[in-house]
């Protein structure tokens, strides 16, 4: 096999995730035009992406768990610590 | 000798640990960037999010032409993402002008990208939407100035690298590197596109 065809394969071995990811990015405009939340696609578009564009699929589990829980740990932080902080602001605590 | 191998006993590596991923440290590298800049979008799309809720007279200034616009940049970034996919295969293959062809297909989608997000801006502008024009304005262009700030930085980091490597002085190994990166603005950008445009539809 020639080096250029090995390289043809591979894209189109990642052309269905391509044709996947541009369905539901099109899902995504049609169900935000019903007033339906995105927000399951948004997280299916990121699996995918992180899994086969990104090759964390194919790299060692340990560099998966490494990363991607404490990002996850992280970002819910950050959720509940913005909420406060908006509660935080109607309390006006040194206010008085 | 493979990558990993390389990490591993390459330069002087015999007095080095053992790379803990079996991946090379600028890779490693790379992804704990991503993760850094991941969670700075995640704090400003949470504080969007916040801002969005409680504040009772928010602007839904997007029409269809602009959602139209915003469709094909999506379209426009999804599909580099495939030819970068593409580069980082064919300079793993060897084939280098393959490679540079594919680098070269991703740099004019992402500058495609760029005109069109300058064109949705100037849109707003002639609306009278601008960054001091009140909250929806500040997230607004926070929020994409950011994004469009990482798409015009993985442009250039794409011209650099397609020029050294072209040379030979960087290997397929920084290609794949620069291609995470892009591959992180892509999904960057799907949040972007629901939180910052599909929820501020006017109707």
């Amino acid at each position: 096999m020639t080096a250029s065809g090995k390289s043809g394969n591979v894209i189109a071995k990642y052309l269905p995730v391509y044709f996947v990811l541009l369905a539901i990015a099109a899902g995504e405009f049609f169900l935000a035009y019903q007033n339906f939340s995105t927000a399951g696609l948004v997280r299916i578009l990121l699996v995918l992406g992180l899994m086969y564009f990104m090759h964390l699929a194919h790299e060692k589990r340990s560099l998966f768990l490494s990363l991607i829980p404490a990002t996850i740990f992280v970002l819910l932080m950050l959720n509940m610590i913005w909420s406060d902080s908006i509660r935080l602001l109607h309390m006006r605590p040194f206010a008085h | 000798m493979s990558e990993p191998e390389i990490a591993m006993h390459g330069q002087g590596g015999a007095l080095m640990e053992e790379s803990p991923y079996s991946i090379p440290s600028r890779k490693l590298t790379m992804w704990l960037f991503i993760i850094s800049d991941a969670i700075t979008f995640g704090a400003i799309l949470f504080a969007y999010g916040y801002l969005r809720v409680a504040t009772p007279d928010w602007q839904t200034p997007f029409k269809s032409a602009s959602i139209i616009n915003v469709a094909t940049m999506t379209f426009v970034l999804i599909t580099s993402s495939l030819t970068m996919l593409g580069a980082v295969d064919a300079s793993k293959a060897g084939d280098k002008p393959k490679a540079l062809r594919f680098l070269a297909s991703t740099m004019v989608l992402g500058l495609i990208f760029a005109g069109l997000h300058i064109r949705e801006w100037f849109g707003l502008f002639d609306e009278g939407i601008k960054l001091s024009s009140g909250l929806f304005g500040q997230a607004f262009f926070s929020i994409t100035g950011l994004h469009f700030l990482h798409v015009i930085t993985g442009v250039a980091a794409l011209a650099v690298v397609a020029r050294k490597y072209s040379s030979g002085s960087l290997t397929p190994g920084h290609v794949e590197t620069t291609g995470l990166y892009w591959h992180f603005v892509d999904l960057v950008w799907m949040f972007v596109v629901p939180l910052v445009y599909l929820t501020n539809i006017a109707r």
